[in-house]
């Protein structure tokens, strides 16, 4: 019974910051669940949450989790800005080479793979069965089970902090460094395998919605009736289809490389390290796009209800996201114009990323003629709405200049490539999330957040960014280089104070989004949403009660236009308590599956990572039961009756359709 | 609701987007689907490692040194003959026909088992003269692609083996029948992956 | 969910007619067995001519999919199979450029940027 490669020297006690982080976590973690447990919500965090296979809590516990890890990938964030701050002329800082590598790393891994992804599937999962007037998505097992696998994959990178150590190749791990010739630790083992286990998770959630956004809608509801948010929902969860099976076969050659002496990607035997560089950006392409088209359809929902407009150019919406869905597969090669195509190669996808830009132009355009002759309610997601639409338009534009392919081998790897990365990322992806938070959060839990805390959250956020990445513009043009843990241009250490002090900024912001959720739920008597429809919207997740009940609708509304909710509340559509017979519901019921497979996950990634064989057949068995157990559940569902749903319906203020 | 109710004005027949959510039969069949195409997607990566890597022999063996065609012929002959089973197989469990359902499905896991039987035999002779996956970079591709298609004939007469035990408890349940149904679709595009597969490595090989 | 009794679209193997389907396995097997037959023969023996042989192997293959598509799983024109001809369609053209935009891009970096070996080689 070996350990394999694992003995108690895997456990880092010569570094300070690492133990000291360890023991704050341990003891913050060992309290909670003491908390719990003495609290007695244990059967009620596994029937509420843990085995539920509602949608909207899965895609709560998505966000939940998203959060937590923003946490830790901000606090990476902070390290490395502190670091720079210092570490200028013949100054070493005080993260070493070896931790500052481990540092950038798990900061981009978790930012991308463990915040960014799990905010916007959470955000889709929420609210796209809402939307579309259904009762939840097409596999509400497989949701759960998908839920688990991040969690899974989440634990793992976790884990990595405390046993063992991370990696240090960057957040695409490439090689010949993550071989196992020059990463003989662990660290590039736990990025790969944690990555393998929650891109599973992910895939089968593209699977998932996808299925739901074709196959399930509302009576009426025609594609061209569906809410814009729905679409970019649609586009991103084929990207996810499409895209993350590469990123799995890859992760899987590399694998195969370090375990089975495979030459892949080695210098020896034929291997081919640009073979790496070439598949996994196949994927990171698309991958940055599964990103940020969820965001656009949240700022395309805001911006019309706090217009109290429809959306300008529903069909050129439709048509743009359709575009980039299609051309995001077509761009990859940009990402490495340096490493060796030849001229011709290079225009070509040099030209394509400029043509991808056209119809993220096209949705611009139609954003602001949205607002333009609008009633503006100047609420917390209107801002994040008009503080995305400055900043990413620099940031798209930042991406522009450098797909000529001339000024990229200049800023390629720069600090100029990180800021504009950033700028897309944050004033894209996380002003996105963070307004659909805001949005949607009185549908998922039944009172508004705290508003004047949401616009400080905001001008922490927006002043914080510019501050901390427009002086890497500058710095990426004098030439500083990205992942550098020292520098001896001294003219440059004002610009990285500056950046720090806007990292500090946006420390407060996340601060004050903890302070937010505790002081709204404080006051959530004051600001409770009667009426189901707090921000007097337009689609149909609004003429749901808040929170809706299990069953979403009690009888499936029938959708004559688009904007159904808006349409049925001005007269234009019959409301669906009219137009419906009401029938008894089935629902599903809960299910164990996915946190015991995300269990024996956890466990046979981490057994893979040491190289206890045993323990992963172990493990494998595990899961392989868990599933076979599943096959054979009986077919139970739980029964609400039409007076229960009628019930509801009377007990909903407002008459509530 | 009935379906007259269901027709638009002007007594067309309600176009399919507008019918409200899909019978669970149709939405497990699309998931499915996409899964599959996923799956395709995966050996499109690997085949794109198969093509770059073909000439990366290190000195070593070259595919056209170490393929058997008439092995492979047979290989093939075996795979297409499980997928024609298979289908009548599903026949048999549209029609509740119990006995030629576990006649043409066991049928299909003969031969789905000669070709595993087969495809073992080649990897063993040629590791047995040193042509192993981490010989070279064009070995270790011939390896993973064929061998993963390999893993999921694997992965797939295990699954069958599971619905023929499903079938026996349980009978021609919707749950059972579906099942049965995502299988078909499987395996027949194991088959598709297959004509890549021979085309490209074994036919292809110089 | 059941409450419509009009299927939405009909997933992929879902046999419309019931009657003569095993017809369709049973052409399929023919023709399938057919193409396969005729890319050994190409392959194996001198009936065609040398060159051209990747591309006739391409086409075989080609149709032979086709065949496994059409008689095996069912794929049609017929609009309750819309959705499914898309997605694979999708599914086609992410495959296309991953083989072959890899193929064009591998090639042309190694061709750009020669190993020492093959850079000796060209000078002698």
């Amino acid at each position: 019974m070996s350990l394999g490669k694992l003995s108690w020297a895997a456990i880092p006690f010569d570094q300070p910051i690492v133990m000291a982080t360890s023991a704050v976590v341990g003891v913050g973690l060992a309290s909670l669940l003491a908390l719990v447990t003495y609290k007695g919500w244990w059967p009620y965090l596994w029937r509420e949450w843990i085995t539920s296979v509602d949608h909207k809590r899965i895609g709560v516990m998505y966000v939940i989790l998203a959060l937590v890890m923003l946490v830790r990938g901000f606090a990476d964030a902070i390290m490395m800005r502190t670091q720079l701050a210092m570490a200028a002329g013949g100054a070493q800082g005080y993260l070493p080479p070896e931790h500052y590598d481990q540092i950038f790393s798990a900061h981009g891994t978790i930012m991308i793979f463990f915040v960014a992804m799990p905010f916007v599937v959470g955000l889709m999962n929420f609210a796209v069965p809402l939307q579309l007037g259904v009762r939840d998505v097409a596999f509400p097992v497989l949701n759960n089970v998908s839920f688990w696998l991040t969690a899974a994959g989440v634990l793992l990178v976790n884990l990595s902090l405390f046993v063992g150590e991370f990696a240090r190749t960057g957040w695409l791990a490439y090689p010949p460094l993550s071989e196992i010739a020059y990463s003989p630790g662990v660290g590039v083992d736990y990025y790969l395998w944690s990555l393998q286990i929650s891109g599973l998770g992910t895939l089968l959630s593209g699977i998932n919605l996808t299925t739901t956004i074709l196959k399930m809608r509302a009576p009426g509801m025609r594609y061209s009736r569906m809410p814009v948010f729905c679409w970019t929902a649609l586009a991103s969860n084929l990207l996810i289809v499409a895209a993350f099976p590469i990123l799995t076969a890859t992760f899987a050659m590399l694998l195969l490389d370090r375990y089975c002496g495979f030459h892949f990607f080695t210098n020896e035997a034929g291997g081919n390290p640009m073979m790496y560089i070439n598949l996994i950006w196949i994927w990171g392409h698309p991958e940055v796009y599964i990103l940020i088209l969820p965001a656009f359809g949240v700022f395309s929902e805001v911006v019309a209800t706090f217009s109290g407009k429809p959306l300008f150019g529903y069909r050129s919406m439709v048509m743009a996201t359709m575009a980039i869905c299609v051309l995001s597969f077509m761009v990859w090669l940009h990402h490495f114009f340096t490493m060796g195509a030849g001229a011709n190669v290079n225009a070509f996808f040099g030209v394509m990323t400029m043509i991808i830009a056209v119809p993220t132009g096209v949705k611009v355009f139609n954003w602001l003629f949205t607002l333009y002759g609008g009633r503006i309610r100047f609420t917390t997601p209107i801002y994040w709405a008009l503080g995305f639409m400055v900043t990413f338009v620099i940031g798209g534009m930042t991406g522009v200049l450098m797909a000529i392919p001339p000024a990229d081998f200049v800023l390629h790897n720069s600090l100029f490539l990180i800021a504009h990365f950033h700028n897309t990322a944050i004033g894209g992806v996380v002003f996105g999330v963070l307004a659909g938070y805001t949005y949607w959060f009185p549908k998922a839990f039944g009172f508004t957040l705290n508003e004047r805390l949401g616009k400080m959250i905001f001008w922490c956020w927006f002043i914080g960014f510019y501050l901390a990445f427009m002086p890497l513009y500058a710095l990426g043009l004098m030439g500083a280089t990205r992942r550098m843990q020292h520098y001896s241009d001294m003219s440059w250490r004002p610009w990285m104070l500056v950046a720090l002090c806007g990292a500090v900024l946006i420390f407060a912001g996340i601060a004050l989004t903890v302070a937010q959720l505790i002081v709204s739920i404080r006051q959530r008597h004051r600001h409770r949403d009667r009426t189901g429809d707090p921000w007097t919207g337009r689609t149909l997740e609004w003429s749901t009660t808040s929170p809706p009940p299990a069953w979403n609708f009690g009888r499936l509304p029938r959708v004559q236009t688009t904007d159904a909710h808006w349409a049925s509340k001005h007269g234009a559509a019959p409301r669906a308590s009219e137009s419906n017979d009401i029938t008894s519901v089935h629902l599903p019921c809960n299910s164990s599956t996915g946190v015991l497979l995300g269990f024996f996950a956890v466990v046979l990634g981490f057994a893979m990572i040491w190289h206890i064989y045993w323990l992963a057949a172990c493990a494998s068995l595990g899961a392989l039961t868990v599933a076979l157990l599943h096959a054979w559940r009986p077919e139970k569902e739980i029964d609400i009756t039409p007076e229960e749903l009628l019930a509801h319906e009377s007990r909903a203020v407002g008459g509530v359709a | 609701m009935s379906a007259a109710e269901l027709t638009a004005d002007g007594g067309h027949e309600m176009p399919l987007s507008e019918q409200g959510p899909a019978p669970k039969q149709v939405v497990v069949g699309y998931g499915f689907w996409l899964f599959l195409l996923s799956d395709i997607v995966i050996f499109s990566a690997l085949f794109a490692a198969y093509a770059v890597l073909s000439d990366a022999t290190a000195n070593g063996p070259a595919g056209v040194r170490l393929f058997d065609r008439q092995r492979v012929f047979v290989e093939t002959v075996c795979l297409l003959a499980s997928s024609v089973t298979c289908g009548l197989g599903s026949l048999a469990v549209q029609n509740r026909n119990v006995t030629n359902a576990y006649i043409w499905l066991i049928a299909t896991l003969a031969l789905g088992a000669s070709f595993l039987k087969l495809e073992l035999s080649e990897f063993g002779s040629m590791m047995a003269i040193g042509a192993g996956p981490s010989r070279s970079a064009f070995l270790s591709a011939f390896y993973t692609l064929v061998g993963t298609h390999g893993l999921h004939v694997t992965a797939g007469m295990a699954w069958l083996i599971v619905m023929l035990t499903q079938l026996r408890t349980l009978g021609f349940q919707p749950m059972v029948r579906r099942r049965l149904f995502c299988f078909g679709l499987f395996w027949h595009a194991l088959d598709i992956v297959w004509i890549g597969v021979f085309t490209i490595v074994y036919l292809g090989a110089h | 969910m059941s409450e419509y009794p009009i299927p939405q679209g009909l997933a992929p193997g879902v046999i419309a007619r019931r009657h003569a389907t095993w017809r369709s396995y049973l052409l399929g097997f023919v023709a399938a067995l057919v193409l396969t037959i005729a890319s050994f023969a190409a392959a194996s023996t001198n009936i065609v001519y040398g060159p051209s042989v990747p591309l006739l192997l391409g086409v075989l293959a080609i149709a032979q999919m086709g065949i496994h598509l059409i008689f095996f799983l069912h794929i049609s024109s017929a609009p309750d199979q819309t959705n499914n001809v898309l997605a694979l369609a999708f599914g086609v053209f992410v495959v296309g450029l991953t083989v072959f935009g890899s193929m064009i891009i591998m090639a042309n970096l190694s061709h750009m940027m020669p190993t020492i070996g093959r850079l000796l080689e060209m000078q002698r």
